[in-house]
């Protein structure tokens, strides 16, 4: 016989009464590291066992870069319209509300002008939360007023692309933002204030194809997917698998279209390094 | 190759041409019934070609016997010189440029060109460029800016070639870089979709101070077939994905995303290729005529302006 005896039959806390486990609490990464979400938080979000660098957002990377996480957001009420009317599975509109109540983002970039180590810097940052950061007219646009500013107070450009490409429901106004941007990096070139373009995992498609790629320095993160043409777009139209490490940072930087890669936790002291070395 | 809706249309005339073959060899007069046939082929073209789908362009845009660029600018030119390679790499094949000479003018020609049967298509690539031939591309509009030419680009591609080398060299980084250095040229650029205009592999010669499209072209972000693959998880649903993504010359003109349309013969392109490469020659002169009365400067800020005003949102 037992040394305990059971003196109610079966579990009597009602579901109202009973305790959450909070979600999130533990993060795993791809190699099956684990490490507590708040020490993740403190370490740039990078896993300090695998240097993993876990997929982060405009307002992580605000966090990491500007000065006590002060800065001013620019056009941060900033929508999508739907000029095209398009409709697939869903409508576009639906969508869009969807994603903003998902993720509390209005649309996949976001715009803060603040202090890196007391430089000024104005950084647009993406977000591939939302609907996989894809480019449309909003992206487009806030990215070219970010460039304004940029070039109106002669102050450095970060960009910080994240982004599966363009974004299919805006299609030909989807497009116009590559050459909308590029005009924009075309004038902010001939000023010659400074751009630096921040590649991340992923970055591809129409996003590589015009401003990701058009920094005065381009850098990336450790172990990020950079390419034109995604993987399977490439392995389907070759019929060949992929070699391995193709399209990582490190194929990227070898095949000479990279300035350098650098670790999350040094970006914020090696961009003022950077921007120190353009201003003496 | 006749088209599923072109179809019609092909059997009456094959029934007037049979007609006709009829009244010579048996020396009969059918006058009056070739006259009606004639009269009902020509109501039905219009008929066809005025309530034409999406699809229906985009299938006429990619029409076997289409004419593609070197058609058009050994049709528009003469003392036509090709020039070839990138000063880098090799020469891309998917990409043509060189001088040619239009009533007296000397214009900078660059375009996407595809192959007509198996062999060329293979060595076309199928219009599909890797960047050394965005950087051709670029390296002969940096020549005609130095020469003072006017570049017209002629656009006709199913993308940007999606491959290991098109990466490892670098297809984005080549496309991008036209995009922002085209819209510093300091001549006229003119810029004619021609057939298909996909995505970034046709922007990346595609910034111009004047962009017209064929009647019966498509130019926009994806295909409608990897369009219907990506949001529908199939293929079969091009024909929706194409009215979706409004590909169509009057879809864009609509939205502002492009300047003009320049009328097709009736039937399509390839019904009558001189006729085509007259209205093109045409355009290119009055859009010229139009270009050179604007100031260099100005002109390269109109193209700046008019790029950064495309785009719809809400604040």
């Amino acid at each position: 016989m037992a040394w305990f005896k059971r003196k109610d039959a079966g579990i009597k806390t009602s579901t109202e009464e009973k305790k959450d486990t909070p979600d999130g609490l533990w993060y795993k990464t791809p190699k099956g590291n684990i490490i507590h979400t708040r020490e993740l938080k403190n370490n740039s979000y990078v896993c300090p066992d695998d240097e993993y660098h876990v997929k982060i957002g405009s307002k992580e990377y605000f966090e990491i870069l500007f000065d006590d996480n002060k800065f001013t957001e620019l056009d941060a009420d900033m929508k999508s319209g739907d000029p095209l009317k398009f409709v697939d599975s869903r409508s576009y509109p639906t969508r869009i509300t969807e994603t903003i109540a998902k993720t509390e983002l209005k649309d996949a970039a976001r715009t803060g002008v603040g202090k890196l180590n007391g430089l000024d810097i104005v950084i647009t940052c993406m977000d591939f939360n939302f609907i996989g950061g894809s480019m449309g007219s909003v992206v487009g646009e806030k990215i070219a007023r970010a460039i304004d500013h940029a070039l109106e107070h002669k102050i450095p450009f970060l960009m910080i692309s994240k982004s599966g490409g363009a974004r299919m429901m805006e299609a030909g106004f989807s497009l116009m933002q590559m050459a909308k941007t590029s005009a924009k990096l075309a004038l902010l070139d001939e000023a010659g204030v400074p751009y630096i373009s921040l590649l991340t995992d992923p970055t591809t498609g129409g996003v590589t194809a015009s401003y990701a790629m058009l920094g005065d320095f381009n850098i990336a993160e450790p172990g990020a997917l950079i390419g034109f043409a995604g993987p399977r777009v490439i392995r389907e139209t070759i019929g060949k698998d992929l070699p391995k490490g193709f399209q990582s940072s490190e194929f990227v930087l070898e095949h000479g279209f990279l300035d350098f890669i650098i670790d999350r936790r040094q970006l914020k002291n090696r961009l003022y390094t950077l921007l120190n070395l353009l201003k003496h | 190759m006749v088209l599923e809706f072109e179809k019609p249309i092909a059997d009456l005339e094959l029934k007037l041409s049979e007609m006709k073959d009829l009244a010579k060899g048996k020396n009969i007069d059918l006058s009056t019934d070739i006259k009606s046939l004639e009269e009902k082929i020509q109501t039905l073209k219009k008929e066809t070609f005025q309530n034409l789908t999406r699809w229906q362009r985009v299938q006429l845009s990619r029409h076997a016997d289409r004419p593609y660029a070197l058609d058009y600018i050994y049709e528009m030119t003469n003392d036509f010189i090709e020039l070839h390679g990138d000063r880098s790499v090799k020469d891309d094949k998917a990409m043509i440029g060189g001088l040619g000479n239009i009533d007296g003018r000397s214009v900078m020609f660059i375009g996407q060109q595809k192959g007509r049967n198996t062999k060329q298509r293979q060595e076309r690539n199928f219009g599909m460029a890797n960047p050394e031939g965005y950087r051709k591309a670029l390296r002969l509009m940096k020549m005609a800016e130095k020469f003072n030419k006017p570049i017209v680009t002629l656009i006709d591609t199913p993308g940007a070639f999606p491959g290991i080398e098109a990466e490892e060299r670098g297809q984005g980084e080549a496309i991008a870089k036209n995009l922002r250095e085209m819209f510093k040229l300091k001549v006229p650029v003119i810029c004619i979709i021609i057939g298909e205009g996909a995505s970034g592999g046709a922007l990346g010669i595609a910034i111009g101070d004047r962009v017209f499209m064929l009647e019966n072209t498509w130019y926009s972000v994806i295909s409608p077939e990897s369009c219907s693959s990506i949001l529908w998880r199939s293929w079969d649903y091009k024909e929706q994905a194409a009215e979706a993504l409004k590909l169509t010359a009057p879809d864009m003109l609509q939205n502002k995303l492009i300047d003009g349309i320049i009328a097709e013969p009736l039937g399509g392109a390839h019904r009558n290729m001189k006729v085509m490469a007259a209205t093109i020659k045409s355009t290119i002169k009055e859009s010229l005529a139009e270009l050179d009365k604007i100031e260099s400067n100005e002109r390269m800020n109109n193209r700046i302006d008019k790029f950064c005003a495309m785009g719809v949102v809400v604040e």
